[in-house]
């Protein structure tokens, strides 16, 4: 192969708690929706900064509370993030969640607008923001080993050519990837289904085959439990049928070329889990592009390789996502959006070794700083998964 | 020129990987994972990414993809046919 993987190293920024970033965004966070509007007033005054508005954290409770609360401190806690302003409606759960986000040593504060209203608030945490964001541009990116990045993946709008070309290549990079002690996750509990027996085979242990098919089974059980058809149009997506894909278990086997043909399944995370070890993760999680993608930002991943047939636009505020497509059409229909072209794959051009070459030479260079399409785009999606009802 | 792309020899469809493919056309395949060539003639027009037989497939035949079942054949599909969501379905949900 062509890149030396043993020696590789790329330049990041090296955090307080010993993780190393490839972005140096200094966050404006909302706890709450009600929030928003003071965290976006914020980030315009204070160029550079980035808010990350989303529509809950009001009367949750229980495991979907702590779910909301595990997603905003391990967004914040990021080492694609340099520092975090944390704006709630009231002091109480923006405290719990700067004080999540401090317990990695980067700057933190919060502000609860009640008593304060939104301006007294946002002349406050622009105050602080703007000190954040002097103190974060003069950070300096230094030269890391490849065991210290971290990387997810997730496909999206898939058809049959993320079976052929895109999925399998990302399956090659993690391959790769994999000996270098290098972190690793995948995911989409039901998007496995019809190959489940195929991700169990390659579990390290007979308790994570136990926690993997827990996982699996429960997750399968929602599926029963409120469906009112086979599922037809929401998985497989209409653009999913569209680009060639008929059933579930066409879907799953393509989805499962991800995890390549060696590496083994190592553990198994919650939602928004953080590992505790290098390897390859399961993570119990949606098929939903932005809801896995932000859960992957959560769990600290820094950068995420997402393989497409039909083209999903997403990106995510904090974690870069680079796509990937050997769909001949979608590559000369919508390449603005795409990072790396392996449609080479279907015509014999190249081989599954050199696209994830291919693959692995972009990754260094987006981890080195090379913004992603959906970078460049503005493509931001932060979607909070919700367990249940709010109270 | 390869018109379309099989996974396995064990597997009953390929999929079209140009854009084009019109009914009566001669196909070339490109078997993956053996590394071999077969050629079929289509039956159908059929859109790039989507499947076509290339063994003939009985109402509840099981329908293999990547040597895996991927579901099962609700219509008789002869080789060389569009197989899509109109002749295939889940065995799951």
């Amino acid at each position: 192969m062509a890149i030396d993987l043993k020696n590789a190293t790329f330049h990041g920024y090296r955090r307080e708690n010993g993780r190393v970033g490839v972005r140096n965004h200094v966050v404006v966070l909302p706890v709450d929706d009600l929030s928003n509007a003071a965290c976006e007033a914020v980030a315009n005054n204070i160029k550079g900064t980035l808010a990350i508005p989303h529509p809950y954290g009001r009367l949750q409770f229980g495991a979907d509370l702590e779910l909301h609360f595990r997603t905003l401190i391990g967004t914040g806690a990021n080492p694609n993030v340099a520092a975090v302003v944390v704006i709630g409606i009231e002091d109480g759960w923006a405290k719990r969640v700067a004080d999540g986000i401090a317990r990695t040593g980067k700057p933190v504060s919060f502000f609860g607008i009640e008593g304060h209203g939104d301006m007294e608030t946002i002349r406050r945490a622009s105050r602080e923001a703007k000190e954040y964001m002097h103190w974060a541009s003069e950070l300096r990116r230094e030269e890391r080993p490849l065991k210290d990045l971290w990387v997810s993946t997730k496909c999206g709008e898939s058809d049959t050519t993320s079976g052929i070309g895109s999925n399998p290549c990302v399956g090659n990079a993690f391959d790769k990837l994999y000996p270098h002690g290098v972190t690793l996750v995948f995911g989409e509990t039901t998007e496995l289904t019809g190959g489940e027996h195929l991700v169990a085979a390659r579990c390290r242990t007979p308790q994570v085959r136990e926690r993997f098919m827990a996982m699996f089974n429960r997750y399968q059980d929602v599926v029963n439990r409120h469906k009112t058809g086979d599922l037809m149009d929401s998985q497989p997506t209409k653009g999913n049928i569209a680009g060639g894909l008929t059933t579930i278990e066409e879907k799953a086997l393509g989805n499962i070329q991800k995890i390549g043909k060696q590496c083994m399944v190592d553990g198994v995370l919650d939602k928004a889990e953080a590992p505790n070890g290098p390897g390859l993760w399961f993570m119990d999680s949606s098929s939903a592009a932005a809801e896995m993608v932000t859960l992957c930002a959560a769990s600290g991943y820094a950068v995420h390789f997402f393989p497409t047939g039909q083209c999903n636009v997403i990106g995510n505020p904090i974690l870069p996502v680079i796509k990937i497509c050997a769909n001949p059409r979608t590559v000369r229909l919508m390449a603005e959006h795409l990072d790396v072209d392996v449609s080479g794959i279907t015509r014999k051009e190249i081989n599954m070794d050199q696209a994830g070459d291919k693959l692995l030479e972009m990754m260094f260079r987006t981890a080195n700083g090379r913004l992603t399409a959906a970078e460049t785009l503005g493509h931001r999606e932060f979607v909070l998964t919700r367990l249940y009802e709010s109270a | 020129m390869i018109h379309f792309v099989v996974h396995d020899e064990k597997d009953s469809v390929g999929v079209v990987v140009v854009e084009g493919v019109k009914s009566g056309q001669e196909l070339t395949g490109w078997i993956m994972d053996q590394d071999k060539e077969i050629k079929v003639r289509a039956g159908s027009d059929i859109p790039i990414g989507h499947k076509l037989a290339i063994r003939e497939l009985k109402p509840e035949d099981t329908v293999i993809k990547y040597s895996t079942d991927i579901g099962r054949a609700v219509s008789p599909i002869k080789v060389g046919e569009h197989a899509h969501v109109h002749n295939i379905r889940t065995k799951r949900w």
